[in-house]
């Protein structure tokens, strides 16, 4: 049994808003919103699906790059980019219900773009 | 209009016995395999350390110098990864929950394996 | 111009198994705005993923939610296993199925005690946990852990069930189907039931489907989506029926998930016929270079695990998305225009399990 191969589409941050609206007119739903830190560039990628038929599209940016937001065409994406925001530092503009950074409040602000915090065995929680 | 469909259910579980137990005065139900905490057979361990590599919680603490296999029993999710992967299969788990305490600490075991000396070489030439 | 007020509801609430937090908008009893309010149990489990090498971390991915524990460890086991191109031995896929569907029931029978409990019927709540005490033996039985299952591994399984057993449990579920029977009777043909769920919290179809419902959620509005359609694991040589309501109310969400108990317990039957001897794992070496997203159907919807390796022995990002974070959208609009007594049974009807959205 081997699941079909995923097929990604790379586009930029202009032509973001005019690729998600063809799929909105095709009646692809927005499966979920995600963010990787790989060196120093973010990659965020949006997936969508039709019956069982699923796209990923992707950009590549910088961390100070602003993101227009898709929650005129999918009103459910404001959790996710939310959620970038507050665990990446991502900022997006024009979002449907802003929570200003205070979806997850954590001790350390941003935390997935640190490099990891080493606790060695004998310290105090 | 269909009212009180689970009348027949109620009255026959009033004529049954409770089905709770009444832990800790009668022991909790186990099955062979249930996980509850992890004991070792310290006249096999070789301190090879793989136990504290592969620990999700690193709750396992070997001292090759001291001899020393320490154990934290409230950082342990019993998962059975040491089990699994002790190349000399010291390590059991047991089906009983460790018991409660009131103050946190570790569990220190002494290592008492010797290494059996090597045989002596035969000095025969090969066939 | 009437007054608004605004209620906090949660984050403890004797409904809800998991914090959420939730400021309802009131004018009079009525909702008129919902805003809600997560984060209280964030752990950063994948930020974790760069401390903990790749095979040991099925520990911590298991680790993410109670109810739905084995599936998250069997996702995230069958997206490595794309990722490094791995072919699983028959056996161990059939067990997989086998587990994924006795926790797919015990959650569900967990979800309908609790449901029973919100509107105040708490002899069916007990009556269901008692029902659901026999799933939970059987997986102790054969795994060693009735809330975490520990089985899955990267290559197949763990553990192995005989078949004298396989034949007993077979045998076990004709009990098993007999009691839900009579439970289900109760939630789907009671009138005192049905004056609670009837045309509360609706939604409507197309609303569900671009709001992103999943799972149950969507189903009971018409949004015929069920990710085991998908085929992985031994899905795809068996017979998965989707079920499917009309009326998108609480009642119908209701009956999706009691009709979906009986749908498991055939395609159990269905797996213990099939299921081939052989081996249940294979060995594994290298780490994962590459990228996948692996979906599978959890007893709340849709789950979606990219995993993400460059050929060391960490994953660069593993990224967990739940159905209850997809679900939150339509439970605000679900909310809208309801009354404050009806709001418990409606957060209740969406089936949330917090501990696995916020990770």
């Amino acid at each position: 049994m081997t699941l079909p191969q995923q097929t990604t589409t790379s586009t930029d941050v202009g032509k973001l808003i005019g690729s998600v609206e063809r799929f909105r007119n095709e009646g692809y739903r927005l499966v979920q919103i995600g963010c990787t830190k790989v060196g120093d560039l973010y990659e965020i990628n949006y997936c969508f699906d039709k019956d069982y038929h699923f796209e990923n599209l992707r950009i590549t940016i910088t961390g100070d790059t602003e993101v227009p937001s898709i929650s005129g065409m999918y009103w459910n994406s404001f959790i996710y980019e939310n959620e970038m925001h507050d665990l990446f530092g991502i900022q997006v503009r024009g979002m449907n219900i802003d929570f200003k950074g205070t979806l997850f409040r954590t001790a350390v602000k941003y935390p997935f773009s640190q490099p990891p915090v080493t606790v060695t065995k004998g310290d105090k929680p | 209009m269909a009212y009180f469909e689970m009348v027949k259910t109620a009255l026959r579980t009033v004529l049954q016995q409770p089905v709770t137990i009444l832990y800790p005065a009668q022991a909790a139900k186990k099955t062979p395999l249930s996980r509850g905490h992890v004991i070792i057979d310290e006249s096999r361990c070789i301190s090879c350390g793989t136990c504290q590599r592969k620990c999700p919680a690193q709750a396992i603490l070997i001292s090759k110098e001291a001899k020393t296999w320490q154990i934290d029993r409230f950082r342990c999710v019993v998962c059975n990864s040491c089990v699994d992967t002790c190349p000399v299969k010291c390590l059991f788990m047991d089906t009983q929950y460790t018991a409660p305490a009131a103050v946190k600490g570790v569990e220190t075991v002494t290592i008492t394996y010797v290494k059996p000396p090597k045989p002596e070489k035969k000095d025969e030439p090969k066939q | 111009m009437t007054k608004q007020i605004i209620v906090p509801f949660g984050p403890q609430h004797p409904v809800l198994p998991e914090p959420i937090h939730l400021d309802l908008v009131l004018e009079d009893e009525t909702v008129v705005d919902v805003i809600p309010s997560i984060g209280y149990i964030h752990r950063g489990f994948e930020k974790l993923v760069e401390k903990r090498e790749f095979p040991e971390y099925v520990y911590v991915a298991e680790r993410t939610c109670g109810i739905c524990s084995f599936i998250h460890g069997a996702t995230y086991c069958q997206g490595i296993e794309q990722i490094m191109n791995i072919e699983v031995p028959e056996r161990a896929q059939y067990l997989r199925v086998i587990w994924s569907e006795f926790s797919r029931l015990h959650s569900h029978l967990l979800w309908l005690g609790l449901f029973a409990d919100s509107f105040g019927f708490e002899n069916l709540f007990m009556g269901v946990w008692k029902t659901r005490e026999r799933v939970l033996d059987f997986m102790e039985e054969t795994t060693g852990g009735r809330v975490i299952q520990g089985t899955s591994k990267i290559g197949g399984v763990r553990r192995d069930i005989s078949s004298e057993r396989l034949d007993q449990m077979v045998k076990d579920l004709d009990v098993l189907d007999q009691e839900m029977k009579e439970l289900t009777t109760v939630f789907l043909h009671d009138d005192s039931v049905r004056h609670r769920l009837r045309n509360v919290g609706t939604i409507s179809r197309d609303d569900a489907y671009h709001l992103g419902a999943c799972g149950p959620t969507g189903r009971g509005s018409g949004v015929a989506v069920d990710a085991r359609k998908l085929g992985y694991g031994a899905y795809d040589r068996l017979n998965v029926q989707v079920v499917t309501d009309s009326c998108g109310d609480c009642y119908s969400r209701c009956a999706v998930r009691a009709k979906e108990l009986f749908t498991s317990t055939d395609l159990i039957r269905q797996a213990a016929k099939k299921i081939p001897e052989g081996p249940v794992d294979v060995k594994v070496t290298g780490a994962p270079d590459g990228e996948y997203f692996m979906r599978a159907e959890q007893p709340r919807g849709e789950l979606v695990h990219y995993l993400k390796g460059n050929g060391t022995r960490f994953l660069v990002r593993s990224r967990i998305r739940t159905p209850t974070l997809s679900n939150i959208p339509p439970l605000i609009k679900m909310l809208q225009g309801c009354e404050l007594a009806d709001v418990p049974v409606i957060v209740l009807s969406i089936d949330p399990c917090i501990s696995c959205t916020e990770r």
